[in-house]
């Protein structure tokens, strides 16, 4: 069977077009963003949070009455949402204080929480799940996170820059920074809570972008090795045509897994599964339009020449790593 | 079958037997009730606290306190010294954690003065500025405050691991975290009295007896005019709670003792601490003391006999009787106590105290049916991702897609073994590991087949154009592999427990992946080619 059958598409044509629809996201992200404000997880944001498991649902509403009366300050500044399966009556109420940190006073808010709820005329419930997250975590973690975001791609570029050339490294870690932009704007717009949950979802999808334009790239690398009279623009072009059926493919059989996730895995991995759903169309999508695009704007002298004087000798299956290293920093020297 | 294949055969196997009974055998096993033996339950894939249910604590040790402890008795040795060595200095205050000061040394005594610090260890520990009229300003050394702060929190996690194993949780989790080293992350699975843990853990259990100079007075004032409002330097204004035996005082309001700085006891001189009643059979704390403090309190008893008591703690007097005797080695903590607080105690005082106060950072209490909500949610995920990936592998690859799915069990086997194996815990973030690794997983497969295909297009016979698809693509699979493995490991680097979990599972299954992709995949097609001579045909 197949899906793509010798396809002779012109991809790199459409790059300009890609990079205006890509930035469009991007900016329409970085508005909402801006206006809106990121939703920062409890982790993150620190707060008080308790689910309450009742004997029957109690409308979002009440509960927001019942804090409205009872919960010093009134519950102006407290999220109120459904949670989970709604056969299991469960609602998180989740305000931005919590108690001291000294002792037992860190679950002071959490008790008055209860407390107001259980005196606003709502149905039994029983408490499920507490979650008190004081200010200094949030600070340490979102630190933590963007070094291990920094670093991760840093990692990746270095090792992409030894394994490649560096103009792929760029296109690799500029598509990468796009996918993560691009979920990020999706989050934002459905309204997704930054938790550490979507930190570890767009940290995936990092690595399966990657994943995704070194398979297009190894294909490049092969291809200038085989058709050393076509122009770049054209060797870029066929490994894209060759690879389209298993990128498609495989960003099937990885949206499937991601879908079941997102369908099945439960409230506390919906923003994680839709985080991954958005990274892998736009990790599939940066590594046919912007990775490839990025090297075509990187190596413009070359683009239409023939591909032959940066040709790599290399990559036949049984060179070493080394021996290939030494063969690019050759070749690099005569490229520049 | 040749040699070489037959081998190949040989290790996938055994490699499919070795996890399939220490990951999946278990599960099996419990699941359905059958007999297995200890060794391989005890290594059973362990849950996280999101999936057990239970509490989670995050508290940070307030290092600043264990050092101005270690100051202010710095400070009341070398005022001891002076005054043995018949110096009479003015004013001696605490100014920071780490640094205090001694005023008004006469000028005529100061050689006195320095000789009576060598008595002590006060320039071994603290750098010593002079200042004007005779002032010194004593500052702790940097790396005498690097190891106290160290001390006091391997000491803190020591202590709160002796308490937590006193409580009787099954598999409680302590470990040290945060940027400074200086956070204690907790995690008691299956326990949900969070008060009751955050109270024995963070309760600072520094148990004292010290000899009653004055008291009880009704109000802080009125013991300071007992003095004229200059309280000498080894004295104490403690405060505490008034019981009927007070007169003068309505039951249960605050009262202050005049108490005597040093204790002569402390709970260090403690040999154990249980729950019992006392004369009028409420709860209450009997302690019983070592050796060496049951004489030293021996001698203090029989030396004050008629004076009080008081038994402080956490600086709070709880009970001064009278002493009316010489007593050795036992005693008793009276309070309102309930019969679980009174236990609580005791469990406390027999832990030790902990060398600095704490902060808690975090708790979170996962009710048990969230967290069998969370399992069930995340297998019915597993299933559902598994199916759909199974089928579309079979329908488009026919043949080839059973090698394929065979691959992917494989890999979720040696998954599962690997991690049960080296003790990691599943979380729920770790099971969306586990279907997203079926997703990409199978991207290796795609990956090899694609170029199958197209090496059969090209018109090459059968066993050239599988030797060819997998020996080409085996560097990209390296090099998709090396890259997401770099992700993996920051995350684990970044991450607290169950994204840990998360970054744990995709770092093995991503090594699985490549030996099943690459190793099993190859070797299944050979046994499938081997046998005939020419083949014609693949079904891919």
């Amino acid at each position: 069977m197949h899906l793509f059958h010798k396809t002779n598409i012109d991809f790199l044509r459409w790059r300009w077009h890609a990079i205006i629809l890509s930035w469009v996201v991007i900016l329409a992200g970085i508005g909402i963003i801006a206006t809106k404000g990121m939703k920062l997880g409890i982790e993150f944001a620190g707060g008080t949070a308790i689910v309450a498991e009742f004997d029957q649902t109690p409308s979002i509403d009440a509960v927001r009455q019942a804090l409205n009366r009872n919960y010093p300050g009134g519950g102006e500044d407290a999220i109120v949402q459904n949670y989970g399966d709604p056969a299991q009556h469960r609602v998180m109420v989740r305000v931005p204080q919590v108690g001291g940190e000294r002792g037992e006073d860190l679950s002071k808010v959490a008790k008055t929480v209860e407390d107001a709820l259980r005196k606003g005329g709502l149905p039994p419930f029983m408490v499920a799940n507490t979650e008190i997250v004081g200010p200094a975590v949030g600070e340490e973690l979102t630190q933590k996170g963007l070094w291990a975001f920094f670093l991760s791609l840093a990692g990746i570029l270095a090792y992409i820059a030894f394994r490649f050339q560096f103009s792929f490294a760029v296109g690799a870690v500029v598509a990468t920074v796009h996918d993560i932009l691009v979920t990020l704007a999706f989050l934002a717009f459905f309204g997704y809570d930054m938790t550490l949950n979507v930190i570890a979802a767009i940290l995936t999808v990092t690595g399966y972008s990657t994943n995704d334009t070194i398979v297009i790239f190894d294909r490049v690398r092969e291809n200038m090795r085989s058709h050393r009279r076509d122009s770049l623009y054209d060797v870029i072009n066929i490994a894209l045509n060759q690879t389209l059926g298993r990128t498609v493919i495989t960003a099937g059989t990885a949206l499937l897994s991601a879908i079941a996730l997102f369908l099945f895995g439960g409230e506390v991995l919906h923003g994680f599964a839709f985080a991954m759903i958005v990274g892998i169309v736009t990790g599939t999508y940066s590594s046919i339009f912007v990775a490839a695009a990025i090297v075509t704007f990187w190596r413009r002298k070359q683009l239409r020449t023939s591909a032959a004087p940066a040709a790599v000798p290399s990559s036949a299956p049984s060179t070493s790593g080394t021996a290939q290293s030494k063969r690019s920093k050759q070749r690099k020297a005569r490229a520049s | 079958m040749n040699k070489n294949l037959r081998w190949k055969v040989l290790l996938c196997v055994s490699v499919l037997i070795l996890f399939g009974v220490v990951g999946v055998y278990p599960i099996v096993a419990s699941m359905f009730h059958v007999p297995a033996p200890q060794a391989i339950m005890n290594k059973q894939l362990k849950l996280g606290l999101d999936l057990k249910g239970g509490v989670h604590l995050v508290l940070r040790v307030k290092t600043d306190t264990a050092l101005r402890v270690e100051t202010e008795l710095e400070m009341q040795r070398v005022a001891e010294a002076a005054r043995n060595a018949g110096i009479s200095v003015g004013a001696t205050t605490v100014t920071t954690e780490k640094q205090f000061r001694i005023e008004g040394v006469p000028s005529a005594q100061d050689g006195a003065f320095r000789q009576a610090l060598a008595s002590t260890s006060v320039d071994t520990n603290f750098d010593r500025a002079p200042g004007a009229n005779g002032a010194y300003t004593f500052t702790m050394k940097p790396n005498v405050e690097r190891s106290l702060r160290e001390e006091s929190v391997v000491q803190a996690q020591q202590t709160i691991e002796r308490r937590v194993n006193e409580l009787g949780v099954a598999e409680p989790s302590i470990a040290r975290q945060g940027q400074n080293g200086d956070n204690i992350r907790v995690e008691l699975p299956g326990l949900d009295d969070v008060n009751r843990a955050k109270n024995i853990i963070g309760s600072p259990g520094l148990l004292e007896l010290k000899l009653v100079e004055q008291g009880p007075f009704p109000t802080q004032e009125a013991a300071l005019q007992a003095y004229n409002n200059n309280l000498p330097p080894d004295l104490a204004i403690v405060p505490g709670t008034s019981d009927p035996a007070n007169a003068g005082a309505a039951p249960g309001s605050t009262i202050y003792y005049v108490l005597r700085r040093i204790a002569p006891i402390t709970g260090r001189d403690l040999r154990s601490a249980r729950q019992s009643l006392d004369q009028n059979n409420q709860p209450a704390v009997s302690f019983t003391l070592s050796n060496d403090g049951a004489r030293r309190f021996g001698t203090l008893t029989e030396q004050n006999i008629g004076r009080s008591l008081a038994i402080v703690l956490d600086n709070k007097v709880f009970s001064a009787p009278r002493i009316d005797g010489r007593i050795t080695d036992n005693g008793q903590i009276f309070g309102s106590f309930t019969t679980q607080e009174a236990q609580d105690l005791a469990l406390v005082l027999r832990s030790g105290a902990l060398p600095a106060e704490m902060d808690y950072l975090r708790e979170e209490t996962i009710g048990p049916t969230l967290g069998a909500d969370a399992i069930k949610s995340g297998v019915i995920a597993s299933v559902v991702g598994l199916v759909l990936i199974v089928v579309f592998m079979l329908i488009y690859y026919k043949l080839s897609g059973v090698n394929a799915v065979v691959a992917l069990l494989f890999n979720l086997i040696i998954l599962i073994g690997l991690m049960a194996y080296i003790g990691a815990v599943m979380t729920l973030p770790g099971i969306a590991g586990f279907v997203l690794t079926m997703g990409i997983g199978v991207d290796s497969n795609v990956l090899i087949f694609e170029r199958i295909k197209e090496e059969l297009e090209a018109g090459r016979p059968v066993r050239a154009s599988v030797n060819a698809g997998f020996s080409r693509v085996f560097l990209t699979l390296l090099d998709t592999h090396i890259s997401a493995v770099i992700g993996a490991l920051f995350l684990f680097q970044f991450g607290t427990g169950p994204i840990r979990g998360f970054a744990m599972t995709l770092f093995i299954g991503l090594a699985s992946n490549l030996f099943t992709s690459t190793f099993v995949s190859k070797t299944m097609f050979e046994l499938a080619l081997g046998k005939r001579q020419q083949v014609t045909a693949l079904s891919i």
